[in-house]
């Protein structure tokens, strides 16, 4: 990689340790993908928490800090696995929530804005078109790639937070005009009423074409999606197909028509999907014991609609008794809710709403979904019942007005697909 | 150097290479990988319902996974996994994301993408086989089950 002056001082330590470390391991991986040189950056996004990082992690933060590590370019973390007024109470470890506390701290001393929320597109920082950046979790790269035209990679904890603290990031993958390039066509002849029918739509994609350098365009809409809308097809895209970016045509800014979008280029491969698919996906999912005793709405965190739409569902009604339901959300959106009384008919109905935090990454959760009696978990979210396998849920995708039913019947044939 | 050891039955080469020259044990999935997805991040043992090697553990393995899923997690993940003792010895990928990569550097784990034909057709659960990310080359080193004698049973 071709390196700048000042890029050159900091591989030999003129900008200190933390600095030249960063850098060079910085440099590994733009040679890995063929990087020619860095590009600066003006904002960066990263995960960070315990759960995730282990005590190897905490030990590297730690190091990073006694070598006076610092970001200089904007820096916001991702949600972390505590929420610590809950902690307590729903079984989560509490050695595990001194050293989150510890990271906190850690990450402060370092610059980074503790902001906890995998919804920054939302709550905290909209990137302009053509603007580099650094963010990770991959739902913020998507969003950020596809409905901003912004510029960034999958950046990883210890990657987002190098590139905040040199400045920059090798430029490779979505940071080159090349790669953004819509690759797959997508004609879309469904109603789409749900916003876990745009998930369902981003399964039926990413499952088929599993590719980082995959990008989808979509076409035929019979209207132009909101905000959260496009939130969950692209949490549902970058799980699946572990995508980076897609295009819709006449609603995101790089997709004016649908050959611009291509960019001259044939597609590699032509779907359509009907309602009929998203009947078939919602049809897929398997009952498991029948149990219907766990009811999420996170990943991604709601934003302030969503809270005020599944505020206005939820009440009047209970949470039936043995179930029960999370929602988590920023600790902004959550003040915001219950400052304009979204929060309070929730919480009368019985649901924990948790901030700062996304469920399937909450420290403990195996061990709690085996203290609880769980093993199916009920979410309109495509995105959380693809990512929570490993903690050997028994998952469905169910739309929000489903999942609020089945929430306060606690039997899984209250939806509509059972 | 003992070359009944060392002498290569069959190879493949890599697109993409990282990491320090590794010898260990063929883990071949059909099916793409995710530290988050997939893994029990405390055991090391694949344990999402219906994964293809559910039940096995990556610890120490040469894994052979043909695309990655997800995810964020991997950049601090593949780092923690080490430092527990149940990471694998090498990421062989057919498609990878930057994650992986990410991750794969920052805990000095080899990984590569991209390979010159299915790992399939050269190399089968439980070969030894050997990554030199240098020369972008994975080598068949040992069979998992020695040859049958000629005049053995068929």
């Amino acid at each position: 990689m071709k390196l700048t002056t000042q890029e050159q001082d900091m591989l030999d330590g003129k900008h200190g340790d933390a600095v030249r470390e960063a850098l060079a391991y910085q440099l590994e991986v733009g040679r890995f993908w063929d990087a020619e040189r860095f590009v600066p950056i003006s904002n960066a996004h990263m995960m960070g928490d315990i759960e995730v990082m282990g005590d190897a992690g905490l030990a590297f933060l730690e190091r990073a800090c006694a070598q006076q590590a610092r970001c200089s370019v904007p820096i916001t973390t991702n949600a972390r696995c505590f929420d610590f007024a809950h902690a307590e109470s729903m079984g989560q470890d509490m050695t595990e929530a001194v050293k989150e506390r510890k990271i906190i701290r850690l990450m402060r001393d370092m610059n980074v804005v503790t902001t906890d929320t995998c919804i920054n597109y939302q709550t905290v920082y909209q990137p302009h078109l053509g603007e580099h950046i650094a963010w990770g979790d991959t739902g913020t790269v998507i969003y950020a790639n596809s409905v901003f035209g912004a510029r960034t990679n999958f950046e990883g904890g210890p990657s987002a937070l190098a590139a905040a603290m040199t400045g920059r990031t090798p430029e490779y993958g979505f940071h080159l005009a090349r790669h953004r390039r819509g690759t797959i066509s997508v004609r879309v002849d469904a109603k789409l009423e749900d916003v876990a029918d745009w998930g369902a739509i981003g399964k039926i994609v990413g499952e088929k074409h599993q590719n980082y350098f995959a990008v989808p365009v979509f076409h035929g809409l019979q209207r132009a999606p909101v905000a959260d809308e496009l939130k969950h097809l692209g949490c549902a895209l970058a799980s699946y197909g572990s995508m980076a970016m897609f295009h819709m045509v006449g609603v995101t800014p790089e997709a004016p028509s649908l050959e611009a979008a291509l960019g001259g280029q044939t597609p590699v491969d032509e779907m359509v999907i009907t309602d009929a698919d998203l009947e078939h996906v919602y049809r897929s999912y398997k009952r498991g014991d029948g149990s219907a005793n766990l009811v999420v709405f996170s990943g991604p965190q709601l934003s302030l609609f969503e809270m005020k739409g599944l505020s206005e569902m939820f009440a009047g009604r209970k949470v039936h008794p043995g179930t029960q339901v999370y929602v988590t959300t920023a600790a902004s959106v959550k003040a915001s809710a219950a400052q304009l009384g979204y929060l309070a008919p929730l919480e009368a109905a019985g649901v924990t709403v948790l901030e700062g935090v996304c469920f399937y990454i909450l420290q403990n959760l195996s061990q709690m979904r085996m203290a609880n009696g769980w093993t199916n978990m009920i979410s309109n979210s495509a995105k959380i019942v693809n990512i929570i396998g490993a903690h050997r849920f028994n998952t469905l995708l169910r739309r929000t007005a489903d999942c609020v039913d089945i929430a306060c019947t606690g039997d899984l044939g209250g939806g509509t697909y059972l | 150097m003992n070359n009944s050891v060392s002498a290569c039955l069959d190879s493949l080469s890599v697109q993409r290479a990282y990491g320090p020259v590794v010898e260990g044990e063929a883990l071949i999935s059909e099916e793409g990988f995710s530290p988050r997805y997939d893994l029990d991040r405390w055991s090391g043992v694949i344990t999402k319902p219906g994964h293809k090697l559910e039940g096995v553990s990556i610890r120490d393995r040469i894994c052979f996974f043909p695309t990655a899923k997800g995810g964020i997690a991997a950049g601090w993940a593949f780092y923690d996994i080490k430092h527990k003792s149940i990471a694998p010895r090498a990421f062989i990928f057919g498609v990878t994301n930057p994650v992986m990569v990410q991750g794969a550097v920052f805990a000095g784990i080899a990984i590569t993408e991209g390979w010159s034909k299915p790992p399939a057709e050269v190399v089968q659960n439980g070969d030894w086989v050997r990554v030199d990310p240098g020369r972008k080359v994975i080598e068949v080193l040992r069979r998992a089950s020695p040859p049958e004698a000629d005049d053995g049973p068929a």
